[in-house]
């Protein structure tokens, strides 16, 4: 549409600049918050937990911009589209998930912990290995979802600033990654919690806004827009209101669905990332007030999704999704496109690039944390720290995660990873999960049960991805091109049949910390068993917010 | 591992010396009695709408009205179960759970100090 004035080369739609200027908007309006949020930054509460000060509807305004990334917004929309019901099948699990957050470990998790996940797993049980376990375990989990959203950020510099070369698109990422640790060092917690705020607000605008847009031109009719989009998809036709399109070619195809729900249904409990945003509220009725706010937000999203994608389908139609840049993830971009022209595309834009942004920032320092709070603070100096020490440890570690987030970005550019969102899942649900509920529920719980689970779930979810079809092997039947992450289709060592672990790992951890604490003799501390399970339900000993 | 000590006991740290008590005893076990069994509901009902899916296809495809089929009903009835399901626990442990909890907080954090 409009000639490019400083990029190499435009996309068909839309003005890249207009993105970019809006984009820029939205860096400068939170890093000036950042700036103001962060006068008061000085302990490790602070730091890591926002001074536990952040109030219930703000904490799950955060979570839910933590939790709706590019991937869910771009993604979900895109895969309803194309692949219609299935793609609202997905999300389901995505909203199902956070009741297992809400009934069983929020609120506990709260009470008992003070920073990070591994407080509470080794809150009764061998302090050093355990808390190494599950740092180790969340440092996997942090890693895996912070390269699915940066090697997301190459194809989304394509589709919607316009950058199509190599060099330029590392640029961007690079560029991405420096605001990102910007927020991290300066705004700690408080500040990354603001950005997630502020993103969460203009992302359900947005989308709120297209959604009534698109219901309005079928006269708030879901009937007659669900038939639009069946009469403009004509591969599909009327399968696209049908499950089955993706998952259901073959009885493989179903089991690993069935492997994903699973995944996704236990693991959003089990996301450090997610696990860690209970501490940035006072108390454990305001943690229940958190994933309460997240739920409808959540839910209410996944909805316009649904209108969204079969919108995007109807309107924009199935053939000029699949050839634009970003293929499936330009869905809702072209819809936007085709609704508001330049400008409603543009803030679309800005705010899938401001969700990646945000995301990513959550999850640095996340890892950050638990590497200063969990393996430099208690293994390595073994308590002996000041607060100040640590923080300063997780300033560095945050720069260090950033850069390794640009440099995996920038490999992971353009390949075919997107399976590390759903692995990220797979492992939360297998090495956190079972853990977390046991040292919560089960009094006879121990250390050799905590770590066969968590390095039994962690490896099992790993192996098995290595040598499934994700990594290697699977070709398109249809075009003989390989959809693995290895291209070459002559190399081929999967013979694991599933793309998702999560059928196998998930009972194999719960039967391991089964197993693993009765065949260990190791007697059950009483004294420490009483304190958590009389803090966890009454919050009694929590660590209070930060009085400045 | 079979304790006979009993709430009351001089010997025991404050936290066992609650956890013996029939008050924390009653609150673990309401809580308990609530959260379990929601949580089997919602897992059963949410496993049953994707064992549908995948495996009868058919009867989610039977249409309901215009467009709208069996699928999509279930769909949102999932979305409208986790939200009743949000909103009752949060009035539940509002009314059930908080003011005991906060009763033996106070209890517990008057001991200590």
């Amino acid at each position: 549409m409009t000639a490019p004035l400083l990029l190499p080369m435009a996309t068909d739609i839309g003005n890249p600049t207009v993105n970019i200027v809006i984009f820029a908007l939205f860096v400068l309006a939170t890093l000036a918050i950042v700036l103001r949020a962060s006068r008061n930054n000085r302990t490790a509460a602070d730091f890591y937990a926002g001074g536990r000060s952040f109030t219930g509807p703000q904490n799950g305004i955060a979570i839910a911009g933590d939790y709706l990334s590019a991937a869910s917004f771009l993604g979900i929309a895109g895969a309803i589209a194309l692949n219609g019901y299935d793609g609202f099948l997905y999300s389901i699990g995505f909203l199902v998930a956070w009741l297992v957050a809400l009934l069983l470990v929020a609120e506990l998790l709260r009470n008992t912990g003070r920073f990070t996940m591994a407080d509470v797993l080794s809150f009764r049980l061998k302090q050093r290995p355990v808390r190494m376990a599950a740092a180790i375990s969340t440092l996997g989990v942090c890693f895996f979802y912070l390269l699915a959203q940066m090697a997301g950020a190459g194809g989304l510099v394509a589709l919607l600033l316009g950058v199509s070369g190599r060099t330029g698109q590392s640029i961007v990422i690079a560029v991405v990654g420096a605001i990102m640790i910007t927020y991290v060092l300066v705004g700690g917690m408080k500040g990354t919690t603001w950005v997630q705020i502020i993103k969460a607000v203009l992302l359900v605008i947005g989308a709120g806004i297209m959604t009534l847009w698109v219901l309005a031109k079928y006269s708030f009719n879901l009937s007659s827009l669900l038939g639009a989009a069946v009469d403009n998809s004509p591969a599909a036709g009327e399968k696209l209101l049908n499950p089955g399109l993706q998952y259901g070619a073959t009885g493989v195809s179903k089991l690993d669905f069935i492997s994903l729900a699973l995944a996704l249904v236990l693991g959003t409990a089990g996301l450090p990332h997610v696990l860690m945003r209970f501490y940035t509220v006072p108390n454990s009725k305001e943690a229940r007030r958190s994933v309460s706010w997240a739920i409808w937000i959540i839910g209410i999203f996944y909805l316009f999704t649904l209108v969204l994608g079969y919108g995007a389908a109807a309107i924009v139609g199935p053939d000029a999704i699949k050839a634009a840049p970003g293929k499936a993830n330009s869905a809702a971009p072209l819809l936007a496109f085709e609704l508001g022209g330049e400008l409603l595309l543009g803030v679309i834009s800005a705010v899938a690039f401001a969700t990646i942004l945000a995301v990513v920032a959550g999850l640095t320092i996340t890892a950050s944390t638990s590497f200063a709070h969990d393996i430099y603070g208690s293994i390595l100096k073994k308590g002996q720290i000041s607060g100040d020490g640590e923080v300063r440890v997780a300033r560095y570690t945050a720069v260090v995660i950033g850069i390794v987030a640009i440099i995996g970005g920038i490999f992971a550019n353009g390949q075919n990873i997107a399976f590390l969102v759903a692995l990220a899942f797979a492992v939360a649900a297998s090495a956190n999960l079972p853990t977390i509920l046991y040292s919560l529920f089960w009094r006879r719980f121990n250390t050799r049960g905590a770590l066969w689970s968590i390095y039994g779930g962690l490896g099992s979810a790993i192996l098995l991805i290595a040598f499934s079809p994700v990594v290697s092997g699977k070709v398109d039947a249809k075009t003989g091109k390989s959809l693995s992450m290895i291209t070459d289709t002559g190399i081929d060592f999967h013979w694991f049949p599933l793309d998702n672990p999560g059928i196998v790992s998930i009972p194999l951890a719960f039967v391991l910390g089964w197993l693993g604490t009765v065949t260990s003799k190791e007697p059950v501390d009483a004294d420490k068993f009483a304190e958590m399970e009389v803090r966890s339900l009454t919050g009694a000993g929590a660590e209070k917010a930060v009085q400045h | 591992m079979s304790d006979t000590r009993s709430a009351g006991d001089p010997d025991l740290t404050t936290y066992r010396d609650v956890q013996l008590t029939p008050d924390f005893s009653e609150l673990r076990r309401r809580f308990r009695r609530f959260v379990f069994p929601m949580t089997a509901l919602f897992l059963v009902w949410y496993f049953l709408y994707v064992l549908l899916a995948a495996y009868a296809p058919g009867f989610m495809s039977h249409k309901v009205g215009g467009n709208i089929n069996v699928a999509l009903l279930f769909g949102l009835g999932q979305v409208v179960s986790t939200f009743a399901i949000t909103m009752i626990y949060v009035r539940w442990a509002d009314r059930r759970i908080d003011p005991d909890a906060e009763r033996l907080r106070h209890q517990i954090e008057g001991a200590d100090q």
